[in-house]
C-alpha cells in the first residue's frame, strides 16, 4: 500500500465531511472512521515487519516541494520503527476513538463538523510523525495546532471554550517562535532540513558546539509548547473544554506527545548538543512533573485532574528525553497513549452518565458504571505504575534512566512525583466511584460503542509493557535507534523499581487514608495549609502572572501605547497637524485680500518701484 | 525741444495718472486717471516714433486708442451697472472680493 | 496566441467596458454588470494565460510590445512582464473579478459610475505591472490611484471626505518623488548616451556613478514607499481601506499596495547600487511597520482598521523580504506580496459583508455569529489563519522564506519579524473570539449569511487560491524565481566601493 494514502485518506475525509456529507451525520461519522481504521491497516503491515526485523532500514520518499536557489522543501515520508510505533499508536488509538466519539458526541449539534475536524487532526499527525524533514515537521506540527484550536472550541458559543481554544493557539505560537528560529539555525548551520542529511552534517563534526545548543534549545522551544511544558504549560488544562474524545486523543495521547516524539525524531541533535543544552531539557521536564502533580490537588474537574497528571506523564517524557534517554520516553509515551486515552474516555463515560464534570457531585458510581468502573481502574493502576501494568515498565525504565545517567535530583523528583500521582489517582477512584453516594438523577451505563473501546484500550494498558520488559525479544529498545545513536539496552535497576513501588504504594495508602478512611480530615488538612492549598487551586499563580502581567500589564499595554502614538502623535500631531499649518497659513495670507482695489494697485506700484531701485542700485 | 522734453511731459501725466488711481476714491475719476496713463504712454510711443523716425509707434499710438476707448465702454458701463445696484460709486466701498 | 497582444489586451479589457459603459443607461442594471464580469474574466482568462504561456526555461521578458509614441522624448508604448509581473498581474486579475462580484451585492446606488472608476483604477493597476517605458510606468500609476478620490468619496462611510483627502493628498505626494525620480534618472541616462529614452530595458542596461544612484534611489523609495505603505507614511491607509466600499478596499489593500513594492523592485533593478545602499534602511523601518503595525491593529477594536494596520505590518514582511536581496528573502517578498493580496481582499470583502447588514465594524458589538453565519464564519477564520502564518495557506510559505532569508542578513531583524507572527495570530483570533465565538445575540437574528453564487462566489475563489499556493507553492515559485534570480544577481552585482 502506497504510503501516501494515510496522509490522502484522513484529507480526503476532512474535505469530503466538510463539502459534502455535512447534513449526513451517520455518513459523516463512517467516513471519518473508515478514514482512520484504513489508516491502521496501512500501518499494520509495517508493524508486523517491524517485529520481524527491528533494525529496519529506513525508508524514505520524496517529491519537492519548493526548490529556489538555496532552499529545497521535501514534502516527504520516512519511515523507520520510531515513526512506525508512533503510527501504531497514532493510528490504532485514534481509531478505538473514533468509534468511541460516535456514541459520545451522539445527538450533538455539530457532530459531522466535529468528525471533519477529527479527521483533520489524523491527517496532520500522521504528517508530523511520517515527516522526513524539519520544514514538513513544522508544517503539520502547526495544523495539529489548527485541529486542536478547532476541537477546543468546539463549544464555541461558550466564552470558556473561545478564550481555552485561542489560549492553546497562542502559546503553541509562543513556542513555535523559538521552534522556526532553531529550524533556520540549523538550516544555515547545515544547508539542508532533511533529518538524515542534517544527522550526516552533524556526525561529520561540521556544525559548531554552539550553534548545535543554540539549535537544540530553540527547537526544544516548540516541544515546551507543543508538549505543555513548563512555563508554556498553562493551554492544556485549559484545553479540556473540548469534548472528552479530544482530550483523550488531542491532548492526552498523541498531540502533547508530538513534542516527544519530535525530540526523539531529532534526537541525532540532542545528542550531539552540549551537556547544558540536555540539562534544560531535564530539569524543564522534571520541574513540570512535579509541579503538574502538585497542581493536580487543587482540581475537581475530573477532566482537569487527569490533564495535569497528563503534564506531568509528559514532564516524564521529557525528562528522560533530557537524560539522555530516548527510548525511555518513547517507551513512556507509547504506554502512555494507552493509559491516559482510556483514562480519558472513562472519565467521559462517567461525565456522559452524569452530566457534570465535578468528582464532588459524584461518588459511589462503581454499582451503576461497572464496565467503565474497571476498566478505569485498571487505567488508574497503569498510570501510578504497578507491577505488572504497563506504566510500571515504562515508568521504571525513564527513572533508571534518570539515576543511571546520575541526575539524582531528578531521579528523587520523579519518585516523589509518583507518589503525588499515586495519591491523587486514588483520591480520583475513591472520591468518583467509591464512597457515599453524591450524584443527581439515574447514571447509568454507556453504549457498546462507547465501552468496547474502553475495554480494548484497558488490555493494552495492562500488557503494552510486555515490550520493555527485559530479556523480551525483540524489546522496545531495539526499535529506537535510528540515525545511528545508540541508547539501545534496556537496564532495569532493582533499587529504583523498588524505590518507585514503595512510593507508589505509600501514596495509595495515604490516599486511602484521606478519602476513604477518613483518618486524616480532607477539609482540615486544607485549611492549615490555606496557603499552599490557595497556591494550588490559583495554579501557582502561573495562569495568573501571564494574564495580568505579560498579557495586561506588558503586552496591552504595548499595544495601547501604540495606538496613542498613532492617533495623538501621527496623525492628530503630525498630519493633521501639518494640514491644519497649511491652512493657517493660508488664513494669514488671506488677510492681504482686502477687497480694496487701490490697495492692490499701490501693492502693484510699490512693486515697480522696488524693482526700479534694485535696477538703479544694483 | 528735445525728446527729453516730451518723457517729462509723459512722466508727469503718469505720476498723476498714478496718484489718481491711487488716492481718488470716486469710480469715474479712477478711470479717468487710468485715461491719463494710457494717454502718458501715448505721448512716449509718438515721440519715439517722431524722433527715430518709425512707423511703428504710430501705429501703436493708434492701437492704443482703439483698446482705450473701448476699455473705457465696458468700464463706464460696468461702473454705471454698479452704481444702479449699489447706489455708489466709492472704491472704497466696493470691497466684495475682501477674504 | 502568436503575435496576439496579449499584454495589451489585459489592459484594454477594462478600458473598453468603461467606454461601453458610458453609454448604457444607468438603470440596465443587469447589463452593467454583465459587461463589468465579461471584462474583467477576459482579463483573468488572459492573465492566467500569462501564467501558463510564460517560458520558465527562457526568463527575462517576454510578451513584448513596443509602438513609438514620442520619438522626440524617447516616450514609447512599451509591454513586457517578467516572472514577477505576472505574478502580479494575476494577482489583480483574481481581485478585481472577486470584486466585481464583491460590489454586485454591497453596491446599490450609482452603479454604472461605480463599476467605470473600478474598472478604469484597475486598468491602471495592470498597466503598472506590464510596462516597461517609464512614463507609461507613471501615468498608469496614476490612473490607478485618481479613481480611489471618486470611489471613496462618493461610496464610502463615515468618514469618508477626511479618507479619501488624506489618501489623494498622500498618494500624489508618493507619485510626487517616484516622479522625480524617474525624470532624474530619464535626463542623467539622457546625458551619458546622448540618447534621451524612458524606456527602462534600455536604462537598466546602463550603469550610473554609485553616489549617483545613492541619491536617486531615495525620491523613489519615498514616493514608492508611501504607497506600500512604508512606516511613518502608512496612515493614509487604514483609514483608507476603513472608509471605502468593500471592493475598494479589496483593490486598494490587495493590489494598490503591491504597486508601492512593485514600484521599489523596479527602483532595485534600475538603480542596484542605490539599493544596495538603502537596503539596510528599508529592513529597519520594515521592522517598525511589522511590530508597531501589529501592535496598533491588536489595539483596534473596528475590524477594517486592524486589517488595515494588519495589512501595513505583513507589508513590513515585504519590505523585510526585498531588503535581504538574496534569493530566498526577494521570492518570500514577492510570494507574500501575491499571498497577503488574496488574504486582505478575502478579509476586507467578509467585512464588507457583515458590515453592509449589520451597519456596525466594531467587534465588541458582535458575539456568536459563527452561528447565524457559518459560512462567512469559516471564511472569516481561513482569512486570519492565512494571515496568521498557517500552513496550508499561502502566506505560510511567503513568510517562511522571508524570515530564513532575511536570517542571514539582519538575524536581530528575523527575530522580531518571527515574534509579529506571534503578535498576528493575537488580534486575529482575538477577532474571531470576539465576533463570530461565544453566545449569539438576538440582536442578530436578522443577518443573512452567504447563500446565493454571486455572494460565495469571491469568498470561494480567494479561498481557493490561498489553498493552491499554500499546498503547492512551486506554482507561483518557479515564476516568480525567474524574475527574482536576475534581479538579485544585478543588484549584488554591483559592490559598492
Amino acid at each position: 500500500m502506497n504510503i501516501w494514502a494515510l496522509l490522502i485518506l484522513p484529507l480526503a475525509s476532512a474535505v469530503i465531511i466538510t463539502l459534502l456529507t455535512r447534513k449526513n451525520k451517520d455518513l459523516s461519522s463512517y467516513i471519518s472512521i473508515g478514514a482512520v481504521v484504513a489508516c491502521f491497516a496501512i500501518v499494520a503491515p509495517y508493524i508486523l515487519k517491524m517485529f520481524g526485523d527491528p533494525h529496519m532500514h529506513p525508508e524514505e520518499q520524496a517529491f519537492i516541494w519548493l526548490d529556489i536557489p538555496g532552499l529545497m522543501v521535501e514534502i516527504g515520508t520516512l519511515i523507520d520503527p520510531l515513526s512506525i510505533v508512533m503510527l501504531t499508536v497514532v493510528t490504532f488509538v485514534g481509531s478505538l476513538i473514533h468509534i468511541y466519539s460516535r456514541g459520545y458526541m451522539h445527538g450533538e449539534e455539530g457532530f459531522s463538523r466535529f468528525f471533519a475536524c477529527l479527521s483533520l487532526f489524523i491527517f496532520a499527525m500522521i504528517g508530523i510523525v511520517i515527516s522526513n524533514n524539519f520544514i514538513m515537521t513544522f508544517i503539520f506540527w502547526e495544523l495539529v495546532g489548527l485541529a486542536s484550536y478547532l476541537l477546543i472550541g468546539y463549544y464555541y458559543q461558550k466564552p470558556s471554550a473561545a478564550d481555552a481554544a485561542k489560549k492553546a493557539f497562542i502559546v503553541n505560537r509562543v513556542g513555535d517562535f523559538g521552534f522556526v528560529l532553531g529550524i533556520i539555525v540549523i538550516f544555515y548551520a547545515t544547508g539542508t532540513v532533511n533529518f538524515a542529511e542534517v544527522a550526516r552534517h552533524i556526525a561529520a563534526g561540521e556544525v559548531s558546539n554552539g550553534t548545535l545548543g543554540l539549535a537544540s534549545l530553540l527547537i526544544f522551544c516548540g516541544a515546551v509548547g507543543k508538549s505543555a511544558q513548563f512555563p508554556l504549560h498553562v493551554w492544556l488544562p485549559d484545553a479540556m473544554e473540548g469534548p472528552t474524545p479530544v482530550s483523550a486523543l488531542i491532548h492526552a495521547a498523541t498531540m502533547v506527545a508530538a513534542g516527544v516524539y519530535m525530540l526523539a525524531r531529532t534526537g541525532f541533535l540532542f545528542a550531539a548538543a552540549p551537556a547544558g543544552a540536555m540539562e534544560v531539557i531535564a530539569y524543564t521536564g522534571g520541574i513540570t512533573a512535579l509541579m503538574a502533580a502538585l497542581l493536580a490537588f487543587g482540581q475537581t474537574d475530573i477532566k482537569r485532574i487527569i490533564a495535569y497528571s497528563t503534564l506531568s506523564s509528559l514532564g516524564y517524557m521529557v525528562m528522560a528525553v533530557g537524560v539522555g534517554g530516548t527510548n525511555a520516553g518513547m517507551f513512556y509515551l507509547m504506554t502512555h497513549a494507552f493509559f491516559k486515552a482510556l483514562l480519558f474516555l472513562g472519565a467521559g463515560s462517567v461525565i456522559h452518565a452524569c452530566h457534570t464534570n465535578d468528582i464532588w457531585e459524584m461518588g459511589k458510581l462503581y454499582p451503576k458504571l461497572k464496565i467503565t468502573a474497571v476498566t478505569f481502574i485498571l487505567g488508574s493502576l497503569a498510570m501510578m505504575g504497578i507491577f505488572p501494568f504497563s506504566g510500571f515498565w515504562s515508568k521504571d525504565e525513564v527513572l533508571t534512566s534518570a539515576f543511571t545517567s546520575g541526575h539524582t535530583l531528578l531521579f528523587i523528583m520523579g519518585v516523589f512525583t509518583a507518589f503525588l500521582t499515586a495519591v491523587f489517582m486514588t483520591k480520583l477512584l475513591i472520591v468518583t466511584f467509591f464512597g457515599e453516594k453524591r450524584y443527581h438523577g439515574h447514571p447509568h451505563e454507556s453504549p457498546s460503542l462507547m465501552t468496547i473501546p474502553l475495554i480494548i484500550l484497558s488490555i493494552f494498558a495492562v500488557i503494552a509493557g510486555v515490550v520493555g520488559i527485559p530479556g523480551v525479544e525483540p524489546s522496545f529498545g531495539d526499535f529506537m535507534p535510528s540515525f545511528g545513536e545508540g541508547h539501545g539496552e534496556h537496564h532495569f535497576n532493582y533499587f529504583v523499581a523498588v524505590t518507585s513501588t514503595i512510593a507508589v504504594f505509600i501514596g495509595i495508602f495515604v490516599g486511602w487514608l484521606i478519602y476513604s478512611k477518613k483518618a486524616i480530615d480532607n477539609k482540615q488538612l486544607a485549611a492549615n495549609w490555606s496557603g499552599l492549598y490557595a497556591a494550588l487551586v490559583n495554579r501557582f499563580y502561573i495562569d495568573h502572572f501571564y494574564d495580568t502581567v505579560l498579557v495586561k500589564g506588558i503586552y496591552n499595554q504595548i499595544a495601547r501605547i501604540s495606538n496613542y502614538i498613532e492617533v495623538y502623535i501621527i496623525i492628530n500631531f503630525i498630519i493633521n497637524g501639518s494640514a491644519y499649518l497649511t491652512r493657517q497659513t493660508g488664513k494669514a495670507l488671506r488677510l492681504t485680500i482686502s477687497g480694496q482695489l487701490q490697495h492692490y494697485a499701490l501693492a502693484m506700484v510699490g512693486g515697480v518701484l522696488v524693482i526700479m531701485m534694485m535696477y538703479v542700485i544694483l | 525741444m528735445t525728446i527729453t522734453h516730451y518723457l517729462i511731459l509723459s512722466l508727469l501725466l503718469f505720476s498723476i495718472g498714478v496718484a489718481g488711481v491711487l488716492l481718488r476714491r470716486n469710480t469715474i475719476i479712477v478711470l479717468m486717471s487710468l485715461e491719463l496713463i494710457f494717454n502718458s504712454v501715448n505721448i512716449s510711443l509718438a515721440a519715439f516714433s517722431y524722433f527715430l523716425q518709425s512707423l511703428n509707434g504710430t501705429v501703436f499710438v493708434i492701437f492704443n486708442i482703439t483698446v482705450a476707448a473701448a476699455e473705457v465702454a465696458i468700464g463706464l458701463a460696468i461702473v454705471v451697472s454698479v452704481y444702479r445696484s449699489r447706489k455708489t460709486v466709492n472704491v472704497e466701498e466696493l470691497d466684495e472680493m475682501r477674504y | 496566441m502568436e503575435g496576439f497582444p496579449i499584454l495589451s489586451a489585459i489592459i484594454l479589457a477594462p478600458l473598453i467596458a468603461v467606454v461601453i459603459l458610458l453609454f448604457v443607461q444607468e438603470r440596465m442594471i443587469a447589463l452593467i454588470r454583465t459587461i463589468a464580469v465579461v471584462s474583467t474574466s477576459i482579463s483573468l482568462i488572459l492573465s492566467f494565460y500569462l501564467l501558463f504561456a510564460y517560458d520558465k526555461a527562457l526568463g527575462g521578458y517576454q510578451f513584448i510590445e513596443k509602438i513609438e509614441w514620442v520619438k522626440s522624448l524617447g516616450i514609447s508604448y512599451h509591454l513586457g512582464v517578467d516572472g514577477i509581473s505576472v505574478a502580479m498581474l494575476v494577482l489583480t486579475s483574481i481581485v478585481i473579478f472577486t470584486g466585481v462580484f464583491v460590489s454586485w451585492v454591497g453596491i446599490k446606488h450609482r452603479i454604472k459610475e461605480h463599476y467605470i472608476f473600478l474598472l478604469l483604477l484597475v486598468a491602471g493597476v495592470f498597466g503598472v505591472f506590464a510596462s516597461l517605458d517609464m512614463l507609461f510606468f507613471f501615468l498608469f500609476y496614476e490612473l490607478a490611484v485618481i479613481p480611489m478620490y471618486p470611489l471613496i468619496g462618493i461610496w464610502g462611510s463615515a468618514n469618508r471626505e477626511y479618507a479619501t483627502m488624506k489618501l489623494t493628498l498622500y498618494l500624489s505626494l508618493g507619485a510626487l518623488f517616484a516622479l522625480l525620480g524617474l525624470l532624474s534618472i530619464y535626463f542623467t541616462s539622457g546625458a551619458q548616451t546622448g540618447v534621451y529614452t524612458f524606456d527602462m530595458l534600455a536604462i537598466s542596461q546602463l550603469s550610473f556613478d554609485s553616489g549617483y544612484q545613492i541619491k536617486v534611489f531615495l525620491p523613489l523609495l519615498i514616493g514608492f514607499g508611501v504607497l506600500v505603505p512604508l512606516a511613518p507614511f502608512h496612515s493614509w491607509s487604514p483609514i483608507g481601506h476603513a472608509a471605502a466600499p468593500s471592493a475598494v478596499s479589496m483593490l486598494h489593500a490587495g493590489v494598490l499596495m503591491k504597486l508601492g513594492a512593485y514600484g521599489i523592485i523596479r527602483a532595485m533593478w534600475l538603480v542596484p547600487e542605490g539599493a544596495q545602499f538603502w537596503m539596510p534602511w528599508v529592513a529597519g523601518f520594515a521592522l517598525i511597520n511589522i511590530f508597531y503595525g501589529g501592535m496598533v491593529a491588536m489595539g483596534r477594536k473596528d475590524m477594517k482598521f486592524m486589517i488595515g494596520y494588519s495589512s501595513s505590518s505583513h507589508m513590513g514582511y515585504v519590505l523585510l523580504g526585498l531588503a535581504t536581496v538574496n534569493y530566498i528573502g526577494v521570492n518570500g517578498a514577492v510570494l507574500l506580496m501575491f499571498a497577503h493580496g488574496i488574504m486582505t481582499a478575502l478579509a476586507f470583502s467578509l467585512i464588507g459583508f457583515v458590515y453592509d447588514q449589520a451597519h456596525t465594524r466594531m467587534m465588541y458589538d458582535f458575539s456568536g455569529l459563527a452561528k447565524k453565519l457559518p459560512f462567512v464564519a469559516v471564511a472569516f477564520a481561513i482569512m486570519a489563519f492565512a494571515s496568521s502564518g498557517l500552513p496550508g495557506l499561502a502566506n505560510f510559505v511567503a513568510e517562511l522564506m522571508v524570515f530564513i532569508g532575511a536570517f542571514k542578513e539582519y538575524p536581530i531583524h528575523a527575530i522580531v519579524a518571527v515574534f509579529g507572527i506571534i503578535v498576528t495570530a493575537t488580534y486575529m483570533l482575538r477577532s474571531i473570539r470576539d465576533v463570530f465565538f461565544r453566545e449569539p445575540q438576538d440582536k442578530w437574528d436578522h443577518l443573512k449569511d452567504a447563500t446565493t453564487f454571486v455572494e460565495r462566489l469571491p469568498f470561494v475563489i480567494l479561498i481557493i487560491v490561498l489553498m493552491v499556493v499554500g499546498f503547492y507553492p512551486s506554482i507561483l515559485v518557479d515564476l516568480i524565481n525567474t524574475g527574482v534570480v536576475p534581479l538579485v544577481d544585478k543588484v549584488n552585482a554591483s559592490t559598492l566601493g
